[in-house]
């Protein structure tokens, strides 16, 4: 998509179709002759595990769309028939429920590895915030899609997410109106989720396609966070990565089969499965893990509009993050002490979605009662969702602008190949030093 | 050829990228002197081009807005039939729930002991302070109306739960008192009374 193109027409329809819209060429240059670092690791694979994600939502979804009827009368009732009495129906809902959850693990993956090989650092910038729109809109496509089945969880997880809109000062009761279209979650909300849940994974089709065009003209990141400087770095994309993406898409399929075949509803709630009472609310009502640690971050907080304005801040903070970040050096390889927040970070993350799928005032060690602080028990996961909430915000708006400026990083190799070309002169101190080259 | 003669040139014209840089030249926003500079007469083309601008701006406002406002309820939404509940049903600390405008109602048959500890609450610190008297109909304290959604993100709260004796919400935690005010948790309001008149003393008209 940008710099020269290697692509030579072979055969006269090549030719003849090149000159005029040359189709041929942009696969060529992108899928082919892209010239890709040589030293991507496994975590880089998640890209092309997200298109073919992206894929098969597409695929079962129309085919879903056939038999479900978006009426609050018939729609569970569509689902039950889908899985009982159209032809393969119980196969084609079960890799799209399941493949929503499996595309979450793709993304929150693809997102970690972004967040340490510091991918979102210039010139990168623009692919990381196309990559952030990219997952708000596919929270917000799987959110809708939650809805459809119109169980009991579908109802009052849409009543929740939609009420948060609710805490809006003055505008706020306006908005919901206008998002129910109606005085409740009903008819007209069903109807309206169905047809914006199947816009939107074509809306994410288009920013993935400027999201590899923004990679295809900075080119990819790689471990290092060196820059690609000449053709002795880089390898073409085929056969390389079109056979290492290959061989991760064949083991992530398996996971993904093993949960459709062996136990397809282990990531959904069984409360799901009881149609929609809007006069009952499910006594533990939990979003789908996907959504847990901003759950949790929401709870955390006790008033209600803050609590929003976290829940929101937690992800608004990722399209800033490419300025909040001062260091100069992308990859944590070279930056011990950030690293080190980093994998605090992480766990934080997995807490969040520990708290989130338990009641606020559930204790944290079972049995032990504390002292209370403010509102709540100190042992409670209300407490440990703020800590964690507290982690979760101060890493990226205290340690990463601050570690940039004070942290001493470790020396970086000259360029990608040196590492593998001279080993012993350019590896950093400590970091994967082969033993019998230790003093 | 016109346009040409009054010395327009391409709008916008950029220096060619720097290789392997990322920056625009500094030098577009001089690249057409005769455009915005005030040295020529503020002429009818630019009228022409803020009128042209100011027309299809307005227009596409006045699409935009159905397009937007077919969102909010529809005509039939809001022609809402009014209910009307047989309080005989209810018995003496009962509450039942009914549905109406698509959101539970609870209409609540209050015993003594609950009214008591309503009111002598009423003085107690709390979020949105209100008497009990003010959410009741005068006489009649034994039937509390409101509509049933919690007032922090619109769960149903569960009949008798809490630290209050009133409302339990499942889902974040608010109590409600006997009342049907909040007294801990993260919800903003009391629950909302809605619109109602006694038709007897047997009947209550709502909405």
């Amino acid at each position: 998509m940008s710099g020269h193109s290697s692509y030579v027409p072979k055969t006269g329809f090549e030719r003849w179709l090149d000159a005029r819209l040359p189709v041929a060429r942009l696969a060529y240059d992108s899928l082919i002759d892209f010239p890709t670092p040589k030293n991507l690791n496994y975590w880089y694979t998640f890209g092309g595990i997200l298109a073919l994600c992206l894929g098969i939502q597409l695929a079962t979804g129309i085919v879903l769309a056939m038999h479900y009827v978006p009426h609050v009368d018939y729609a569970f009732a569509s689902i039950e028939r889908i899985m009982r009495d159209v032809n393969y129906g119980w196969l084609i809902r079960y890799m799209h429920s399941n493949g929503a959850s499996m595309f979450f693990i793709a993304v929150y993956a693809h997102m970690f590895r972004g967040l340490y090989y510091g991918s979102y650092k210039a010139p990168r910038e623009l692919l990381w915030i196309l990559g952030c729109v990219i997952y708000l809109l596919m929270m917000a496509t799987a959110f809708m899609g939650y809805v459809l089945p119109w169980g009991q969880m579908s109802f009052h997880g849409a009543v929740v997410i939609t009420n948060l809109f609710g805490a809006l000062p003055i505008i706020g009761e306006s908005i919901t109106t206008w998002l129910w279209g109606g005085f409740a979650v009903d008819n007209a909300t069903l109807n309206r989720f169905f047809s914006l849940h199947y816009l939107m994974p074509f809306m994410i089709a288009g920013v993935v396609i400027l999201h590899v065009w923004a990679l295809h003209v900075t080119g990819n990141n790689n471990p290092t966070g060196v820059q690609v400087q000449s053709k002795a770095d880089t390898v073409p994309f085929h056969p390389y990565y079109t056979v290492k993406d290959g061989f991760a898409i064949a083991v992530f399929m398996l996971m993904f089969a093993a949960f459709v075949f062996f136990n397809p509803n282990a990531l959904g709630h069984p409360d799901n499965y009881i149609p929609a009472n809007p006069l009952v609310t499910p006594l533990h009502i939990v979003p789908e893990w996907y959504f847990l640690p901003f759950y949790a971050i929401l709870r955390a907080v006790p008033d209600k509009l803050m609590g929003v304005l976290m829940m929101f801040g937690a992800i608004a903070v990722l399209f800033i993050l490419p300025w909040l970040d001062t260091s100069r050096v992308r990859s944590l390889r070279y930056r011990p002490t950030t690293r080190m927040y980093f994998f605090i970070f992480v766990v934080a993350c997995f807490v969040l979605g520990f708290c989130g799928g338990r009641l606020p005032d559930d204790k944290v060690i079972p049995g032990l009662t504390t002292f209370v602080l403010l509102d709540a028990d100190l042992n409670s996961m209300v407490w440990l969702s703020r800590f964690a909430t507290a982690y979760y915000f101060a890493y990226f708006l205290l340690v990463l602008p601050l570690m940039g400026l004070s942290e001493t990083p470790l020396e970086q190799p000259a360029s990608i190949s040196e590492p593998v070309l001279s080993p012993s002169a350019a590896l950093p101190a400590g970091a994967t030093a082969s033993p019998e080259k230790r003093g | 050829m016109i346009w040409r003669g009054r010395g327009r040139t391409a709008p916008f014209r950029r220096s060619p990228q720097a290789k392997g840089g990322f920056k625009v030249a500094d030098s577009v926003a001089g690249a057409n002197p005769e455009h915005g500079a005030g040295g020529d007469d503020p002429s009818r083309r630019d009228f022409i081009h803020i009128a042209a601008g100011a027309v299809a701006a307005g227009a596409a406002v006045t699409i935009a807005w159905p397009l937007v406002d077919q969102m909010n309820p529809a005509g039939d939404t809001l022609a809402l039939a009014s209910l009307e509940v047989d309080l005989t049903k209810v018995q003496l600390g009962q509450s039942i729930s009914i549905k109406w405008r698509g959101k539970p109602l609870f209409v609540r048959h209050r015993t003594g002991a609950e009214i008591a500890a309503a009111i002598k609450d009423d003085a107690a610190p709390m979020r949105d302070p209100q008497t009990d008297e003010a959410r009741h109909k005068k006489g009649k304290a034994e039937w509390l109306v409101v509509i049933g959604t919690c007032t922090h993100l619109g769960c149903v709260p569960t009949f008798g739960g809490g630290d209050y004796g009133g409302w339990f919400c499942p889902c974040h935690g608010s109590h409600y008192d006997t009342s049907g005010r909040i007294r801990k948790g993260p919800a903003p309001k009391n629950l909302a009374v809605p619109d109602y008149a006694f038709l007897s003393d047997t009947m209550v008209k709502v909405g």
